[in-house]
């Protein structure tokens, strides 16, 4: 065995400081081991959902806290594969897995702002003062430049000047949804994820 | 994916190309896992790099990106010349003994009808069937006319040599030999090849087709509706399938109906047009019954007000003058300041589409932009200068920006579409945070906003607003369950359904079968009609047992079309109507109806006898080799270079300058000054995403962003020790468009290639950076990419660009 | 997991009741269907409600760089050419081994710092641990780390919590391909032996199971493809043993120590609980300072300790 006298102290005297007490008869009573870690989603509640990342759809079982009573808002603390789903059978990838970072993101948007033409900063608003505008400004554009016919004077009741990009991760039911409204106006400039 | 994800276990081989599915679809990725574990399968990946999904491969090669179609033209000319096909069904299931139109031609890389001065064909006449005087398509039953499609795709690739395809795709010919061995053992009825894509394929200007070329391959291997085969698009986000479902898409409408051009003022011609009758007898041509689907469509969106007097609303959609304003379409008309207001809905244009430069500098002419998101994207800060990450000049832009803080997947109830085409049901888990609301309530709002003043002071052809149908309990937050029936569809009248079954006005409708054409249904979406029935929300249902061993999970979720989980699934019995192989059944006749592990896709009571086959939508019932008119650049498949080629030349037609890149391909007049050459820019470069990130989202995650913190780009070790390069230097990648800088992974993962007698070094640059989240700052990769795409897509070409690359 | 479930403690000679038999757990990593995706390493950070620094890339896949308190597993990658040419990207999730004769625990000073269960699950508990380090020398794999924050030792924990309650461990619920998997030892060789002959089918002649004797056998197990030369998969050791020192000490220091044994050694134990672990540097030889604490640097590969605010610019 190589060591040298540095080492032999060292292994000696940090040895000492614990079991030395022990050798005294000052050992603790023994195995007195408390639970160490408790298991935390004793008491959360479970909701079924889809992880919104790729196109696997994954199961996912989302843990929450808070019971449900009045004035009492669930909070996510966990975030976990739902075994009894046949494609991933519990597993999640890393994105997946590390959902509850995207849920509890600090960039995720709190409130409606508006950055100005020309400023460098947002201004926050109310949603009413933000819907207002946008319906004030897709309405005029939409009644300045909205063709009903074109130069053959073919009926062809369509606007090209404002454009519409869909979400990929929207649910179908905000999708149709969108969709609906997007083609009552009469949009074409309308597109997905599904392009790039 | 024709197949899904599960079922991937059934496959024998298992090629990965035009894809990283370990990376990209990890869960996914664990039924290869399966199918090697329980099916002695074998994992075939080709890549320019060696990926994680290679990592686990049993065979590996290279190839220079952008070449694939040189690759699978090779393994079909392999294919046909050694005779390695599945013969029954390529004679019984696909169009091998129709016979071509005597125009029809292709000659130094260009097929008939080319018109150069417009980089299109302008006249595909010839690109279709000789019909008879009986309005079927004629066929040689014999393969022997020289006209036939059998022959005319034997005569086209007998060019795609083994050496041609080797020195194209720089893939060594033993490598490709060996590979193209191993498919050909597919050819066997029962064992079957699956074929995992995803923007690999399709993110090239030549994308369709090199999806098509695979296609053929499986075709050839008759390993199409049968398990375990296919040909499997991965899909990049969980709802992009749900979206094209949807027709979110400038020509489309819900369930792939299509908006009218301007020429179609008559509304009869434009059901006509798109109610195609068979092709040969005896044939389904399911899409006979466009107009059901129209018009029960324009019965969920205009309810009452949809009338056969006013050809259901016809009127109040719009019409297309140009095949579609899709985004490439709408920035460059952005740039040139023919759009004044935009809105992004859960989507980062900026970092995701192609020239970051050019598309920060279309917004930047916008007069207004709305970005709904639920996190801080690029795209709604375009205008923030974060120093060389994105260096504007922020009180230059006048674009007023208006942001909306959305809920995300945790915060709302509703469906997604997976890839495998499953409509699965998710609950809300808890509010949003602060203010967000919904995407759902921020559109009602808008529209009900738009309404009011409509009503109010009036405006342009506000007739389609004011009739649009808005029956929700709640006006401005529709509940995602009245959504989903609304898409499910209703009878809208008392009335009795085609098999003699009573339905009472407003009950739900249990499938499209029940769809009519008099107004007297209603269905948001046809091919989802069935996902909510008087049974209930079937998205929802949770039984996950697998009777049959088959991996067909017919209780678990619900699939379009009606719940059938291999779509064209009548192939994968004989044209007598039993299995190819007992292990590997999904559908057969019992002698009185087709039944299976799998909900038949095809007519229930047509005997195997009757003739009709498995490609029920096409008017021929066959599969196409010949893809008639339906592609922009030709019926087959044909090699063309990247836009930007590092060889300069395409080595199937050197001489002809016109056909180096594709000559349909999708490019702007003010895009061909941003395109670099070989000797500014050597190596051909291509992007990706990481298996730690997905996109531009998970960066505003910690646990994600610890796991990969900080933007690289791969280079190989040979181009590093040219460059003086070590892992960990930083070095600039730069382009005719921009530049970018990322540390250095030097790595033996990526190889030197010899393509066409020179050495071509490839570039790998993942994606996941740019100027907001938790990772550290960097560059917005699109940077370095063109903005050209795919003629029939208009998919970018991400994958295949030149760079240089400098220590810096 | 209760008091009855413990079989060994640190620093205690009197041996803990233990009274109820329990079947030895182990966690199997089957390299060859690891896809290096890092989803145990988020699922476990994930669980235990840890977030380390936003690193650097430094060249390679592997981030974060190191083990630290708050990364309990990582993944670890090496591109490995063959005898015949043939390139493998070989991945291996470092973490805790669970020796079934762990050196952390034999050479662990304080009473109750490091405890093992009778199911083989290797536990640190933070509330004894008196930031020595000694788990670390006597580790033969190099895995506790510890903490800058509160100067106690980490490692992974096996999910002792979830495994108490009948789950298995976060890492390996995750894992997309099933690489990681949960079970009785007995199972896991079995499950190990099964992979073994598949992967000979495909070629790998030398496949075998890493569970190394010279611990005793481990209770997290490797699949390996080059099951004869560990030491490719980012330094696995070939033969692990547990270091000289911790041998040294209980066998030929402790008699020796305890004839030494009084006042002063007391005191340097209280001098050790308050001002905490001490370390001596080898070459400080002539100046011993054993008032200054510091972390010996062999324990620390890679600091991340110098936090970096998240997106903070390079230059």
């Amino acid at each position: 065995m190589d060591l040298n006298r540095r080492q032999f102290f060292k292994v000696a005297a940090i040895g000492l400081g614990g079991s030395s007490l022990a050798a005294l008869g000052m050992a603790p009573t023994p195995a007195f081991a408390e639970q160490i870690r408790h298991f935390k989603l004793a008491r959360t509640k479970e909701t079924r959902n889809t992880c919104p990342y790729c196109s696997v759809g994954c199961g996912l079982i989302l843990y929450s806290q808070g019971d449900a009573g009045k004035n009492v808002a669930q909070s996510i603390i966990h975030v976990e594969g739902d075994a009894d789903h046949p494609v991933n059978r519990g597993t999640l990838c890393p994105k997946g897995a590390g959902l509850l970072d995207f849920i509890h993101s600090p960039s995720r948007l709190q409130y409606p702002q508006v950055r100005k033409p020309g400023s460098n900063e947002w201004t926050r608003v109310s949603w009413d003062e933000a819907m207002d505008r946008v319906a004030e400004l897709v309405k005029a554009d939409r009644d300045a430049n909205f063709i009903e016919k074109n130069a053959q004077g073919q009926t062809v009741n369509r606007w090209l000047s404002t454009g519409f990009l869909a979400a990929s991760a929207a649910s179908s039911e905000a999708g149709y949804l969108t969709h609906k409204v997007i083609r009552s106006l009469g949009m074409l400039g309308f597109d997905n994820q599904a392009r790039v | 994916m024709t197949n899904h994800w599960t079922d991937i276990a059934n496959a024998n081989l298992i090629l990965v190309m035009g894809g990283n599915a370990a990376e990209a679809h990890p869960c996914g990725f664990k039924w290869v896992t399966e199918a090697k574990a329980h099916n002695q399968a074998r994992l075939i990946v080709v890549d320019p790099r060696f990926t994680r999904t290679a990592s686990v491969a049993d065979y590996y090669a290279p190839i220079r990106t952008g070449s694939d179609i040189a690759f699978m033209g090779g393994l079909i000319n392999y294919l046909l010349s050694t005779d390695q096909i599945q013969h029954e069904y390529v004679r019984n299931y696909t169009d091998v003994s129709f016979i071509v139109k005597a125009g029809f031609g292709f000659e130094d890389g260009l097929f008939s009808g080319y018109d150069a001065a417009k980089r299109t064909y302008a006249d595909k006449s010839g690109w279709g069937y000789e019909l008879g005087e009986d309005g079927f398509a004629k066929v040689d039953p014999t393969l022997q006319d020289p006209r036939c499609v059998y022959q005319l795709m034997k005569q086209h690739y007998s060019r795609y040599t083994p050496e041609l395809a080797s020195m194209t795709c720089g893939m060594p010919q033993a490598s490709m030999q060996k590979i193209w061995e191993e498919i050909a053992t597919c050819s066997t009825p029962g064992k079957t090849m699956t074929i995992l894509y995803a923007l690999g394929w399709t993110q090239h200007s030549i994308g369709a087709q090199i999806i098509r070329s695979a296609a053929m391959v499986q075709l050839l291997l008759g390993n199409v509706g049968m398990p375990g085969g296919g040909v499997n698009a991965l899909r990049g986000h969980s709802n992009i399938q749900g979206l094209t479902d949807l027709g979110l898409l400038s020509n489309s409408l819900p369930g792939y109906l299509t908006l009218p051009g301007d020429a179609e003022q008559d509304y009869d011609g434009y059901i006509a047009k798109r109610a195609l009758k068979p092709l040969r007898p005896g044939q389904l041509s399911y899409w006979q019954n466009y107009g059901k689907f129209h018009v029960s469509l324009m019965k969920a969106w205009y309810g009452a007000n949809a009338t056969a007097e006013n050809h259901w609303g016809y009127d109040w959609l719009p019409k297309l003058d140009i095949p579609g304003y899709d985004v490439l379409k709408m920035f460059d008309m952005m740039g040139r300041g023919e759009v004044h207001g935009y809105m992004c809905q859960g989507f980062n244009p900026i970092a995701a589409l192609p020239d970051k430069n050019r598309v920060t500098a279309a917004l930047s002419k916008l007069k207004w932009l709305v970005v709904m998101d639920p996190l801080a994207t690029e795209t709604s800060e375009f205008w923030r200068n974060a120093g060389p990450y994105n260096d504007v000049s922020t009180a230059d832009i006048a674009t007023e920006v208006i942001r909306l803080p959305t809920t995300c997947f945790a915060e709302e109830d509703g469906s997604l579409v997976n890839s495998s085409r499953w409509l699965q049901w998710h609950w809300k888990g808890a509010d949003g945070p602060g203010e967000t609301r919904t995407d759902v309530r921020i559109m009602s709002d808008l529209f009900l906003r738009l309404r009011e003043r409509y009503r109010a002071e009036g405006g342009a052809f506000a007739e389609p607003l004011l009739n649009l149908s808005w029956p929700y309990k709640v006006a401005d937050e529709p509940s995602p369950e009245e959504l989903a029936r609304e898409l499910n569809g209703v009878a809208v009248t008392d009335q009795v359904d085609a098999t003699g079954a009573a339905l009472k006005g407003g009950q739900q409708l249990s499938g499209f079968a029940q769809l009519k054409d008099d107004g007297s249904t209603a269905s948001g979406c046809w091919i989802f009609c069935g996902s909510w029935t008087e049974q209930g929300n079937q998205m929802a249902r949770r039984d996950n047992s697998d009777p049959y061993g088959m991996k067909q999970n017919l209780g678990w979720a619900w699939a379009w079309p009606m719940n059938r989980r291999i779509l064209y699934n009548r192939a994968s019995a004989t044209p007598q109507g039993q299995p190819w192989d007992p292990k590997k059944r999904l559908v057969w006749w019992n002698g009185k109806a087709w039944t299976g592990t799998d909900t038949p896709d095809y007519k229930a009571d047509v005997p195997p006898e009757a003739g009709m086959n498995p490609f029920i939508m096409n008017p021929e019932g066959v599969a196409r080799f010949f893809a008639v008119d339906k592609m922009a650049e030709g019926p087959f498949p044909e090699h063309y270079e990247p836009f930007e080629t590092p060889i300069g030349i395409n080595p199937l037609h050197p001489t002809n300058k016109k056909a180096t890149s594709n000559p349909a391909g999708r490019i702007f007049d003010s895009v061909w000054d941003t395109l670099g050459q070989a000797k500014d820019y050597p190596y051909a470069a291509t992007t990706y995403r990481l298996t730690e990130h997905f996109h531009f989202w998970s960066k505003h995650a910690r646990l994600n962003a610890i796991a990969q913190p900080e933007q690289f780009v791969e280079i190989g070790e040979v181009l590093a020790q040219q460059k003086g390069i070590q892992a960990g230097d930083r070095v600039r990648v730069s382009c005719k468009r921009g530049h970018i800088e990322a540390v250095a992974v030097v790595t033996k993962r990526i190889r030197p290639l010899q393509v066409n007698n020179q050495t071509v070094h490839q570039v790998g640059i993942p994606l996941h950076w740019g100027f907001t989240g938790l990772t550290r700052h960097g560059y917005l990769t699109n940077t370095l990419v063109p903005f050209l795409g795919d003629g029939n897509t208009q998919t970018p070409e991400s994958k295949s660009f030149l760079v240089n690359v400098e220590k810096i | 997991m209760a008091s009855q479930d413990i079989i060994a403690r640190s620093a205690t000679t009197t041996l803990p009741p233990s009274v109820r038999q329990q079947e030895q757990v182990a966690k199997l990593i089957d390299t060859t269907k690891c896809i290096g995706c890092k989803a145990c390493q988020v699922a476990c950070s994930e669980w235990n409600e840890l977030r380390d620094e936003v690193g650097h890339n430094h060249g390679t896949y592997d981030n974060p760089q190191d083990l630290s308190a708050e990364s309990w597993t990582l993944m670890r990658f090496t591109e490995h050419e063959t005898a015949d040419g043939n390139l493998e990207w070989l991945i291996r999730k470092d973490g805790c081994m669970h020796c079934a004769d762990p050196g952390c625990l034999k050479a662990c000073p304080s009473p109750g710092a490091i405890i093992k269960h009778a199911n083989g699950i290797v536990d640190f508990n933070q509330d004894h641990c008196i930031g020595c380090g000694y788990c670390i020398t006597g580790c033969p794999f190099n895995i506790p780390r510890i903490s800058q924050k509160d100067h106690k030792a980490y490692k992974c924990t096996l999910c002792s919590d979830r495994v108490a309650v009948g789950l298995e461990p976060a890492c390996v619920k995750t894992c997309p391909t099933g690489a990681i998997v949960f079970g009785s030892k007995t199972d896991m060789q079995e499950h190990a032996a099964e992979r073994i002959v598949d992967l000979k089918s495909r070629g790998f002649e030398h496949a075998g199971l890493y569970d190394p004797d010279g611990v005793g056998g481990t209770h997290v197990m490797y699949v390996l493809h080059h099951a004869d030369t560990p030491r490719v998969y980012a330094g696995l050791p070939d033969n692990p043993v547990i270091s000289p020192l911790v041998g040294l000490w209980k066998g030929v220091s402790k008699p020796l120590a305890l004839l030494a044994m009084g006042a002063a050694v007391l005191a340097g134990f209280f001098h050790y609980v308050r001002i905490g672990p001490q370390r001596v540097e080898e070459e400080d030889d002539e100046h011993p300072d054993t008032s200054v604490h510091q972390v010996d640097p062999s324990v620390h590969v890679y600091d991340p300790g110098k936090p970096t605010a998240p997106g903070e610019q390079r230059p």
